[in-house]
Formats: C-alpha cells, structure tokens, sequence
C-alpha cells in the first residue's frame, strides 16, 4: 500500500493556549487504508483531523511535518471530505437537507441542480435516511440527531472525497444504523479506493473494521500499529487499560436490578 | 410514590411533505432515585419524548404529571420556579449552548437564575462542579466552543447537576466520551443518585451503557414503546423485533491473534 501522507514530529498549540493539544506526532497514513483514531477525551484527536484537514482556527501554532503525498495538501469539501463531532458543525441551519448535499455534488462534480439532487437523494438513500425524497426540503432542527449524523455523513462524501474524516461521525446513531452506515464506508474504501480516518471512542466498533489503529492519550501518539497486533499484543499500558474498560453486555452493572 | 407519570402521550409532525408520527400512545413512570433506560432506532421518537418533558415541545395529547402536579398546565412564574427540578442533557451540546458563552458562565447561569448559592460563592460552587465531572477548574474562561467534545459533554453534565434537581433527562449524553470517562461519569451519575435520590430517563443507543445504569429499559419503536422490563431481562432476553435488532447488532470487540484466529474475550 502506498503512503497517503506522513506525520513528522507534528506540535499543535491552540492560540494563547500554555501546552500543545497535540506533540510531537509521527504517523503515516496509508492510501486506501482505513485508520481509526482512539484515545482519551482531549487527548487532540480531533485537533489532529483539523490539523490533516487544514481547518484550525487562526492563530493556532503548527510545528512539524505533514507531506502529502503528491505535494498539495487535499483541499477540503472536494478531496476531503470532513464530519464534524458536533452535528451542528456540520450543517448550516438555514439551508435545507436537499440544499447542503447537493451543494457539494454540484460545486465540486459540475453537476447541475437536477443532477445534484438525484445524487443528494441516493446519498440519503445509502445513509437509511427514510423517506429520502421528502426529507430534501427538511431543515436540519427538524431531524432527529441521528438523522442529522447521517446528512453531514452523506455532504461530506456527495462530493465523492478520495479522504473522508469522520470524527465520531457515529457516535449518536444506534447500533443498527450505525453497522450499515460502516458498511457503507468500507465499501467506498474498498471499491472507489477512499481513504478513510475514522475517529471513534467505540474500540469494539474499531476492531471490527479499521486496518490500522492509533491510540493518543495527552496530546501524544501512544502507540500505532496493524489493529489485529495492537489490539491483540499493546504494547502500552494505556492500550491495554482501555482494552479492559471497554464495557459490554456481560459488564456488571453500576445500579442494583429492579425486581421483576 | 411515583416522580413522572406520562399517559398516553402523541405528536405528529408535518413539515415539507413529510408527515411523522413521532410519538404515538406512550405511557410510562418513573420513581425517585430510579433510572429509566431509554433505546431504540434513529428517528423512533426518544429525543421527542424527552422534549416534551422538558416542556420544550408541546404534545398534540396526552398527559404528564411531576411530583404530584399537572406539569403540562403549569406556567408563568409556577412553571420557571419548579424547571430547576428537571434538568436536561441536550444530544447536540454544542447547539444547546450560546456559542458566546464561556465554561464559567454556562455554569453560572442555573446557579444565578434559580439562586442555588450567593454571587460570592458561586466561583467555588462552579471550581467543584467543574471537579465532579473530572475537569480542571482552569478550563472556567475558555469559550464553550473552545474545549473538546467530551469536555463540552461533562460541562453539560455539570450544568444539569447544578441545581440540585429531582429528574434528569440525559439525551445520548455520554456518548462521545472515551471508556474511562465514560466509567468515571456514570458512577459519578449513580453516586449523585444515590446521594440525592435523582431519577433519571437515560436516553442512548448504547446498550452495554444503559444496562449498567438502568433499573428498568424500555425500547421505542417508530413511536411506541414496544417492551419494557427490568434491564437484564430486556437485554438478556428481549421479546420484540426492535429490541432484539438493537441487541445483536452491538458491536463485538474482536481480538485477532497473529495467526490470523479470532476471538472474542
Ligand atoms: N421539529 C420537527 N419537525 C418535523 N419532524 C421532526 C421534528 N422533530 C423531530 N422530527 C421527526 O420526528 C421523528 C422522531 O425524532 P426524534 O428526534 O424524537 O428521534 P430520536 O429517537 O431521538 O432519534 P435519534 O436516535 O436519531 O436521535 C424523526 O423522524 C424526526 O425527523
Ligand atoms: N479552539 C481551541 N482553543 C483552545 N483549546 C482547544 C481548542 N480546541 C480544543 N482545545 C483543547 O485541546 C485539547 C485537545 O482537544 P481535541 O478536541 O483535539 O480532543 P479530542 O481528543 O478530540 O477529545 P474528545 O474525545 O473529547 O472530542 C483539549 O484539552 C481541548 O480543551
Ligand atoms: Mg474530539
Ligand atoms: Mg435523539
């Protein structure tokens, strides 16, 4: 596989902020490949997508490398699409669901209108978002949270981006919706060769599919390998703590059962 | 005696060609002290419920009673006084806050507005519910917008805990926090119950969450509840279609070893 950009001692300091958000990070990131990032809450995963995606804030110090490979950065919304944590980041409030996706489509594809929104329509279909058509004229504080996750899902790829990065893109869909929208992405990496930065606190959700992990605690890269050696032999103890906190069907539970 | 007794609640939504039933005949109590997990598919109608107890939304039928009282006929000054007793935490955070607000003053408000404690101690106050929710008291003058996702979720949490309320509705609340928080969070949630006596209606699609938390769950299903139980019943043994979905599609942690085995632990 080839190397789709590499990460080279990488710092990351926030405007007037004392500590970096991220340090020293060297990673490569393969073409094609899908990579999920782990890690504490503010340990700067997403600072980092930000930082590949070249959406910091201003005044934000950047220290460090990043190469692409073929030497200009991806320029967002057409060579890289981006889902944003907070679904309200994604969508602009006063557009309709019809106009935020196809705007992409038609910017970025040269479709026209008409076409755009045919392509809108198939990319809500593929997001199980029901009754796609009517949805179209839909504002986004008219859909329920999960229903919004999967509209920025589905703006972020009508563009058809060679790199999706989706922070916690799935975090607030269930469990069902949540497996077929993978689905989904596994299929655009595999059959239109998308690379696919996934960010997740779900390490159940990672082990399923990712190729590669990278496990981040305080700003650092704690350690990054193929999922399948890293899950099964961490080489931190930090790996291995949040391999034991992972909480399942079978965890005791916090409160005592209610009599039936 | 019961805390929120909801009876046949419904709401329709008809907007741009799309017509909804969001909620249709959903009945169901909740004590003191009790957490009442709430699961079901994107879209089936848990936020809707949650809104309309927060007397953010009106129903189109049904009716609620809190403590004793007719909560959907209250207002004016009735209505202010008693919503310090139900606290929310908003699915969208980052939408549920002024963007202009800092951390310090997200939290200062409840304690201003519902007068928890004098302006002098409420620095303090806001310093020890920033440390219950396993934040540095430092992050007080950054700009809401300026703090991760996480960090915003436990200032949410902070904030609903903020004035000592009877029932708290948490919508997805915990679901963008990595597993220790997360663990750290929903023994802190227990504790305060514990404590104080809060009940709480548990909105996630996290299964493996609610059954830590929850004494009973009930799961919805384009609008209607469709089973409700003792939470290791529901879980081990669900009965409806819509339960049972949502339970073998949790994801497994799937460890392989170098030979290429799979296992799951
Ligand atoms: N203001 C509104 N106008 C029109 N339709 C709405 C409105 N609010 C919600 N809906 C619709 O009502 C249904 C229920 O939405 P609700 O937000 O309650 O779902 P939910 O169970 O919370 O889903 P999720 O798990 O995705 O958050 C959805 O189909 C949604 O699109
Ligand atoms: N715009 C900003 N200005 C100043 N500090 C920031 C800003 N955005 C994030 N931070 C800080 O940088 C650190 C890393 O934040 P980041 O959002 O990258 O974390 P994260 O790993 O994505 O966390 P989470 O899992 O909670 O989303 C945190 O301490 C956070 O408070
Ligand atoms: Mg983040
Ligand atoms: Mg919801």
């Amino acid at each position: 596989m080839s190397t789709l950009c590499e990460i080279r001692d990488l710092s990351v300091t926030y405007h007037d902020q004392p500590n970096p958000a991220v340090g020293h990070v060297t990673l490569d990131i393969e073409a094609g490949g899908r990579l999920a990032i782990i890690g504490e809450s503010g340990s700067g995963k997403s600072t980092l997508a930000r930082t590949l995606a070249g959406l910091l804030p201003p005044r934000t110090r950047v220290t460090g490398e990043i190469q692409w490979t073929g030497g200009t950065p991806p320029r967002p919304g057409r060579d890289l699409g981006f889902v944003f944590q907070d679904p309200s980041s994604s969508l602009n409030p006063v557009l309709t669901i019809g106009e935020q996706v196809a705007e992409g489509a038609r910017q970025h594809l040269g479709l026209g209108w008409k076409q755009a929104l045919a392509r809108t329509q198939e990319m809500l279909e593929r997001v199980r978002i029901a009754q796609a058509d009517r949805m179209l004229r839909a504002f986004p504080h008219q859909l329920s949270g999960g229903q919004r996750q999967r509209v920025a899902i589905a703006a972020a790829l009508a563009a058809k981006p060679k790199i999706l990065i989706a922070d916690e893109a799935t975090s607030a869909l269930d469990v069902v919706v949540q497996a077929e929208i993978v689905a989904l992405l596994d299929d655009l990496v595999r059959d239109a060769q998308m690379t696919l930065i996934f960010i997740t606190h779900d390490i159940a959700l990672a082990s399923g599919f990712a190729d590669r992990v990278a496990i981040f605690k305080d700003g650092r890269l704690v350690e990054a390998g193929p999922t399948a050696s890293v899950l099964a032999a961490p080489a931190q103890g930090y790996t291995r703590t949040l391999l034991q906190s992972h909480l399942d069907l079978t965890s005791p539970p916090l409160v005592e059962e209610a009599a039936t | 005696m019961t805390l929120l007794e909801i009876n046949n609640l419904s709401k329709h939504f008809r907007s741009g060609g799309r017509d909804v039933t969001a909620l249709d005949d959903v009945s169901l109590t909740l004590d003191p002290g009790q957490t009442l997990g709430l699961a079901g598919a994107s879209g089936s109608g848990k936020s809707t419920l949650a809104r309309i107890v927060m007397r953010l939304l009106p129903p189109d039928g049904g009716s609620i009673r809190f403590a004793g009282e007719d909560w959907l006929a209250l207002s004016g000054k009735d209505l202010r006084r008693r919503r310090a007793k139900i606290q929310m935490v908003f699915q969208d955070v980052l939408g549920a806050f002024n963007p202009r607000a800092t951390v310090a003053s997200v939290l200062d408000d409840p304690l201003r507005i519902h007068e928890i404690v004098p302006k002098s101690d409420r620095p303090r106050k806001i310093a020890e519910l920033l440390d219950r929710v396993g934040l540095q008291a430092n992050l007080a003058d950054r700009s809401i917008r300026d703090v991760s996702g996480g960090q915003r979720q436990r200032i949410a949490i902070a904030r609903a805990i903020a004035t000592d309320p009877a029932l708290i509705v948490l919508d997805e609340a915990v679901s963008a926090l990595d597993v220790s928080i997360r663990g750290k969070v929903l023994e802190l949630l227990v504790e305060l119950q514990r404590e104080r006596d809060i009940a709480y209606l548990f909105v996630s699609h996290d299964l493996a969450v609610l059954r830590a938390v929850s004494h009973r769950i009930t799961v919805m299903d384009g609008g209607r509840l469709v089973e409700t139980g003792p939470a290791r019943q529901v879980i081990d043994n669900p009965q409806s279609t819509a339960a049972r979905a949502l339970v073998s599609a949790v994801p497994r942690l799937r460890i392989q070893t170098p030979q290429g085995h799979s296992y799951e632990p």
